[in-house]
């Protein structure tokens, strides 16, 4: 993209809020560059898009499609925060607890929780109706550093796009389809690979839930005073629109 | 290692690669990964990641001899029943399971493409068809006594043709030809005009037919080729779909059988209209049994000089074909996932922008069509856009292949002109006693009698071809579940909806048949249906839900027969009896309360 390309800016608007963009972002892009947040789990500042979890899907031009892989259109309207987006996004992430174990009393992410931070947001508040999937797959406690519990796991690929991308590993990959897809290891377990707890993937933002654990820290920051413990999930994208 | 060298170690032959790897061995070792990973400059995980995504590369040892049984509902009906019974007692394994000195696996798969001569069954490269409890037994008998799977077929089955050996193992029933494609078709004679033609009179050409996508989403093809060719690109490719994976859609088939050259004729023509000098054929790998057939096809049109260099002498006009062979993936029908199989990568749908023809195989501009698509283009290109467009109705124009099959008397391909009704066609395939047609596959439309006066073009029922005619005996609810299940199957797993929404809709089914559910339960069934609709990633999770909803909507009876009201405050969903079974059997006693029979 050449210079002047890039600082010809456009405008759209989110929910009827002017928004400005240049030319090659995505909705999500410049949404969040206008203090406008638009719920995600599977996307994460300086990762490449996934568009995998579908929580951020938004309405442009009366279509639904995710704003994270979705380049914003000079002129466009962009529904986000309506009833009907909403459903929808509980439904998503209602989806992904009962696909999953999250059982947040014994899960030591809880208040660190993307997930949990999400339904908080979304107003899950009602029991579900969603059968529940219960997985049963081993924990990896192989490294000396690192304990994995993918019956955590939300697929959303985090891990995977850091350790490739950031870390230049690969420590992390997808095996299986469709419901039997998962994140696995490069190798026969963590132990066998190149993983250290100073990467980038292991760090305590990229994994949203309770799946990478990094061991002996677990309740170091007491329930109470973690992250969403202070405000709602996007809380700091939102106050940059009322600075 | 040897295989990888084959494909030059290109990572992007991965399929390929794993493929062979599979043919000779049998599976995919976690050291032969680490070999692939090593040749191919990628991680084990990666590797793992294709061979784990394909339903028929394996990574626990397969038999000598894998046994591949359609376990589609039309093959069901057909009585597959009787025919896996009767593979089961001869190999003396069960279905799923290898035989402890490795000779043989037996294992289900979905549609394979022979719903019009069901049930029928794969044998490594082989198939075999219409079979029975008795035509099972003694094939199995044979192999069991070390008969090699071709001569099941023939017993000089190595001496026959390529064609000879492919209608000998499948029919091909063409019940009615039409003008387009099945009736004659004179040789190069579209792609002898298309040389005379500039690559934009090309494309005005196919735009002015009126010609669109035949592999059921209906995109315009001349704005496609439009499109590709306006791309300033280094390169640019023309991908064949051949992954006709929608249940009871066998169209394909018989066209890579009876009208390869019309084919290749094609693509060679959208070739010359967007500048290509590449071009892929991805046949499903359920239809291998193709491959020697139409690898001799693209070596005589080689010889010929229909491909290579300077086609038809003209100069610069270079194009070849390769055959990329898939491997068990429904999900590879989409364009984008066919080009991500294509590209040796797990066969995930890519996200759209870029389209493929701004950016597709290998980040250059692509030009995705089904294979009827382009056999009709090649004879566009001889008899003109009029001749075209005169047939069919307003908006879907031409002739469209029909596959019928299912619960009726002449199973098989139907070329008709678009407009004709769902009567009229059933009048032809001799059942016009039919309770319900699904139209299009599991994810068109299952109509009842009250519709079969609509029409089959693209604004009213759309279809890439299929036709599944049920009679009254059968279980609507059944149909549903197994249409369910294969979507559970098939979905990639990318995103949320599809993944996970898709098994959620499988258990409401399952608990209608099991007669648990209650009225909230059919709202539960739409909303649901509605949220992986509208957040689902392609066109697999926005178009998986519709067995429930087009049944919702056209045999609501159905469902409210299966529907109690909830009593006592305790819904009827709600099964005591598999609630407590679990505690029951750590406790190892039965309930003094819940057990009606229960005594000490």
């Amino acid at each position: 993209m050449s210079g002047t390309e890039k600082e010809t800016g456009f405008t759209f608007t989110i929910d009827g809020v002017e928004v400005t963009a240049h030319a090659g972002q995505t909705i999500m892009e410049a949404a969040d560059e206008a203090g406008v947040y638009i719920p995600r789990l599977c996307d994460h500042e300086g990762l490449r898009h996934q568009g995998g979890c579908r929580v951020c899907t938004v309405k442009a031009g009366g279509r639904s499609v995710a704003a994270c892989t979705q380049p914003a259109a000079p002129g466009q309207a962009v529904e986000n925060e309506t009833p009907h987006l909403s459903k929808l996004r509980r439904d998503l992430v209602e989806m992904l607890f009962h696909e999953g174990n999250h059982l947040c009393p014994i899960c030591e992410a809880s208040g660190n929780c993307e997930l949990q931070a999400m339904a908080y947001r979304l107003e899950m508040v009602e029991p579900t109706k969603f059968p529940y999937l219960e997985p049963c797959r081993a924990l990896d406690a192989s490294h000396p550093d690192i304990a994995l519990d993918t019956n955590r796991c939300i697929s959303c690929g985090r891990c995977i796009r850091a350790s490739q991308d950031v870390d230049g590993k690969g420590v992390f990959g997808y095996v299986g389809r469709g419901i039997h897809r998962r994140v696995a290891v490069n190798g026969e377990n963590l132990a066998h690979t190149d993983a250290k707890v100073t990467d980038h993937a292991i760090s305590e933002e990229v994994c949203p839930v309770g799946c990478i654990i990094r061991k002996r820290v677990g309740f170091v920051t007491p329930i109470g005073e973690r992250e969403f413990d202070k405000g709602l999930i996007g809380h700091e994208i939102e106050e940059k629109r009322h600075d | 290692m040897e295989i990888c060298e084959t494909y030059a170690n290109d990572r992007h032959r991965m399929l390929d690669i794993l493929l062979d790897v599979q043919d000779r061995f049998r599976w995919i070792s976690p050291k032969v990964m680490e070999t692939v990973a090593r040749q191919t400059g990628l991680s084990r995980i990666e590797v793992e990641g294709v061979a784990s995504f394909y339903s028929f590369l394996s990574q626990t040892p397969k038999g000598r001899v894998t046994i591949r049984l359609c376990n589609d509902i039309v093959d069901r009906y057909a009585g597959l029943e009787e025919v896996a019974k009767a593979f089961e007692e001869v190999l003396g394994i069960k279905v799923g399971q290898t035989s402890n000195d490795g000779a043989f696996s037996l294992e289900y798969t979905p549609c394979i493409g022979m719903c019009d001569q069901a049930p029928a069954a794969m044998v490594n490269d082989v198939v075999l068809t219409k079979l029975t409890a008795e035509t099972a037994r003694s094939a199995a008998e044979a192999l069991k006594a070390g008969t090699s799977p071709s001569k099941l077929v023939n017993e000089r089955f190595d001496d026959l043709t390529a064609h000879e050996q492919a209608t000998r193992m499948v029919d091909n029933n063409i019940r009615h030809a039409g003008e387009v494609l099945l009736g004659p078709v004179p040789e190069e004679a579209g792609l002898g005009k298309a040389v005379g033609l500039t690559p934009t009179q090309i494309i005005t050409t196919v735009e002015n037919s009126g010609l669109r996508g035949c592999g059921g989403a209906g995109f315009t093809t001349g704005r496609k080729w439009r499109f590709a060719a306006s791309e300033k690109a280094e390169k640019t490719f023309v991908l064949c779909n051949a992954d006709e994976g929608e249940p009871g859609t066998f169209k394909d088939r018989v066209l890579l059988t009876e009208r390869p050259h019309l084919l290749f004729e094609g693509m060679t023509i959208a070739a010359r209209a967007v500048g290509a000098k590449e071009g892929i054929l991805y046949l499903r790998g359920e239809y291998v049994y193709l491959r020697k057939l139409l690898e001799g096809v693209l070596a005589e049109r080689r010889r010929r000089g229909l491909l290579g260099k300077d086609i038809l002498g003209v100069a610069g006009f270079d194009f070849d074909i390769r055959i990329q062979l898939g491997a068990g993936a429904y999900i590879c029908g989409e364009e984008g996932a066919l080009i991500s199989s294509c590209e040796g990568l797990p066969g995930e749908p890519k996200t759209r922008p870029p389209f493929p023809v701004n950016r597709g195989y290998l980040g250059y501009p692509t030009v995705v069509n089904n294979v009827e698509t382009f056999c009709h283009a090649a004879r566009i290109l001889d008899r003109g856009a009029e001749w075209f467009h005169a047939m069919g109705t307003e908006g879907s124009h031409g002739t469209k292949l029909l596959s019928v099959c299912g619960d009726c008397l002449n199973p098989g391909i139907y070329e008709l002109p678009y407009g004709h009704t769902v009567w009229e066609l059933l009048e032809m395939v001799g059942d016009e006693d039919a309770a319900a047609v699904q139209v299009g596959g599991p994810s068109g439309t299952m109509i009842a009698r009250d519709s079969f006066h609509r029409r089959l073009t693209f604004d009213d029922l759309a279809t890439g071809g299929a036709v599944i005619v049920f009679s009254g005996e059968r279980n609507i609810l059944e149909i549903v579940e197994y249409y369910m299940s294969f979507f559970v199957h098939e979905s990639c797993g990318y995103c949320t909806p599809c993944r996970v929404g898709n098994v959620f809709l499988q258990k409401a089914i399952q608990k209608f048949r099991k007669g648990l559910a209650n009225a909230e339960d059919i709202e539960y069934l739409k909303e649901l249906s509605g949220t992986i609709i509208e957040t689902s990633r392609c066109g697999l999770g926005m178009t998986s839900p519709n067995p429930i909803l087009t049944t919702l909507k056209n045999f609501p009876l159905v469902y409210s027969a299966m529907t109690k009201p909830s009593k006592d405050r305790i819904r009827a969903t709600f099964d005591i009896q598999s609630a407590i079974d679990d505690a029951r059997r750590i406790a190892k006693r039965r309930s003094y309360i819940f057990d009606k029979d229960f005594s000490q």
